[in-house]
């Protein structure tokens, strides 16, 4: 099997996979010998995905890793669930907003 | 036949089911298959406020949520588990802003220590020196136990997980139940997406979808789900101890230890089982938290989701047997199944083996909503 020289050749306790949380390809496939094996079950037990990116820099990592390690077609490997809200906004900002509607 | 020899099958891999499946393992039950048709925790569990508090107004919930709270103190040390479910008691500061309050207060915190549990009747002052950033303005009392507080659903979850799989509970995720197949009068199995799993007794621990596996095998439940939101904001340095709650206000409130700060409320809803978000929630929670804790103003929400509670008509759970022989019941929680799941696996142990009961099971029971029409009694419900 074909992999890039990168993935292969780095100590995995290197390869950040999740910068919010910190988290390792070491430390993801630690939780897949632990039988966790979707994104939605790792971001629960890893905070994997919480983070101000809100899993647009670690979902794709993480379906490749998925992928690698079950060999399940990529297609097939769902994202993460999507949740509001895009970026972060403050609470004062949405109370004033809805201050002024009333 | 023995009990402990019986083929059982758990309906729901949330925090009830695993706890359950964890009691009865424990008790030296040899065939425990739990069936969940997600992956753990991702119904109302993984879904929760995560918190545990013992200031209830019926001495039945007091007993409950203390001896959890007990549970959950020593819980890594009684499962064996390696991580740490991050059980945090720094109390729960529950406020009020009208008489009637404070005398429901004056009563419930008697009640409380009745029962050996610490709370406190507190003054506005007193409660905004737990709390410095608290707006006080309107705030009439509250009451404060210190031994209340929250814990990771996750991973407590995984706690029991584990400790039930050592114990030979087998866990079938993305399995979903399709049928209970009862003969006679009694439970003969389940159906599935992955096949048939013959059964000698069935728990049913489906969450906010417990009244249709309940349907499945002709048991009417008299419970509905609503869906419930909440939402999480960035973390910040440790500004909160306490949990922050309040009836009147609508509001629970509470600082993780990575740091956010999760809060939700309890808007009227038409029952259902949908769990989406809406800016009407959104707006209401913003106005209510940075009214009653102005700092927050500045804190930006990360993420906002929903999930269901299961409610009974007296917003007590419903933990016992059914007409239906071997298919037995834990549900109805009204948003408290989550610290309240020691005491649920207990129980239904109790139940299942025939045990002497630990607790007065009368008031748990189905039975209760037998006849006229039961008024909701245990009113410290947010």
């Amino acid at each position: 099997m074909r992999q890039s020289r990168w993935w292969s050749t780095m100590d995995k306790r290197d390869v950040i996979v999740c910068r919010c949380s910190d988290l390792t390809l070491a430390d993801l496939e630690a939780l897949f010998n632990t039988g966790y094996k979707t994104f939605e079950e790792l971001k629960r037990i890893a905070r994997i995905g919480m983070g101000p990116c809100q899993g647009t820099t670690c979902g794709p990592i993480v379906r490749s890793a998925i992928h690698r390690r079950f060999k399940e077609p990529i297609e097939r490997i769902p994202l993460h669930r999507a949740r509001p809200f895009n970026i972060g906004i403050k609470l004062g900002a949405i109370k004033e907003a809805a201050d002024d509607e009333s | 036949m023995n009990p402990k020899e019986a083929r059982i099958v758990i309906i729901g891999g949330g925090i009830s089911g695993a706890s359950i499946a964890y009691h009865l393992a424990e008790a030296g039950c040899t065939d425990v298959t739990l069936i969940e048709k997600g992956y753990l925790a991702s119904g109302a569990t993984g879904r929760c406020g995560a918190g545990v508090r013992q200031q209830w107004g019926t001495r039945l919930n007091c007993q409950m949520a203390k001896e959890s709270v007990a549970f959950f103190e020593r819980a890594e040390e009684i499962l064996g588990y390696d991580g740490d479910v991050e059980f945090k008691q720094a109390g729960y500061l529950i406020v009020g802003t009208n008489e009637e309050e404070d005398a429901r207060f004056a009563e419930n915190v008697a009640l409380q220590q009745a029962l050996d549990i610490p709370a406190e009747h507190l003054t506005p002052k007193q409660a905004k020196r737990l709390i410095p950033h608290l707006n006080t303005e309107g705030v009439t009392s509250a009451t404060f136990c210190p031994t209340d507080g929250h814990l990771n659903p996750f991973l407590m979850t995984d706690a029991f997980y584990h400790a039930a799989s050592e114990r030979g509970v087998r866990f079938k995720t993305y399995t979903k139940v399709t049928d209970v197949r009862v003969k006679d009068g009694r439970v003969a199995g389940v159906e599935t997406t992955a096949g048939d799993y013959p059964a000698d007794v069935i728990i049913n621990a489906a969450g906010g979808h417990a009244q249709l596996v309940g349907q499945m095998a002709g048991v009417e439940i008299p419970v509905q789900s609503q869906n419930r939101e909440i939402l999480v904001t960035e973390p910040i340095e440790k500004i909160q101890d306490p949990m922050v709650i309040s009836f009147s206000r609508n509001i629970y409130c509470q600082q993780t230890p990575h740091g956010s700060f999760i809060m939700g409320r309890g808007d009227n809803r038409p029952s259902g089982y949908t769990t989406e978000s809406s800016w009407q929630f959104l707006e209401a929670m913003a106005q209510t938290a940075v009214t009653l804790l102005p700092p927050l103003k500045d804190l930006r929400v990360v993420r906002q989701w929903g999930g269901l509670y299961n409610l009974s008509p007296d917003r007590q759970p419903i933990i016992g047997g059914t007409e239906v022989e071997g298919f037995y019941i834990a549900c109805g929680y009204s948003g408290h199944g989550f610290m309240l799941a020691p005491v649920t696996g207990r129980l239904m142990k109790e139940i299942v083996l025939g045990e002497k009961p630990s607790l007065p099971l009368e008031e748990l029971s189905l039975e209760r909503f037998d006849g006229e029409d039961t008024e909701a009694y245990e009113q410290s419900v947010v």
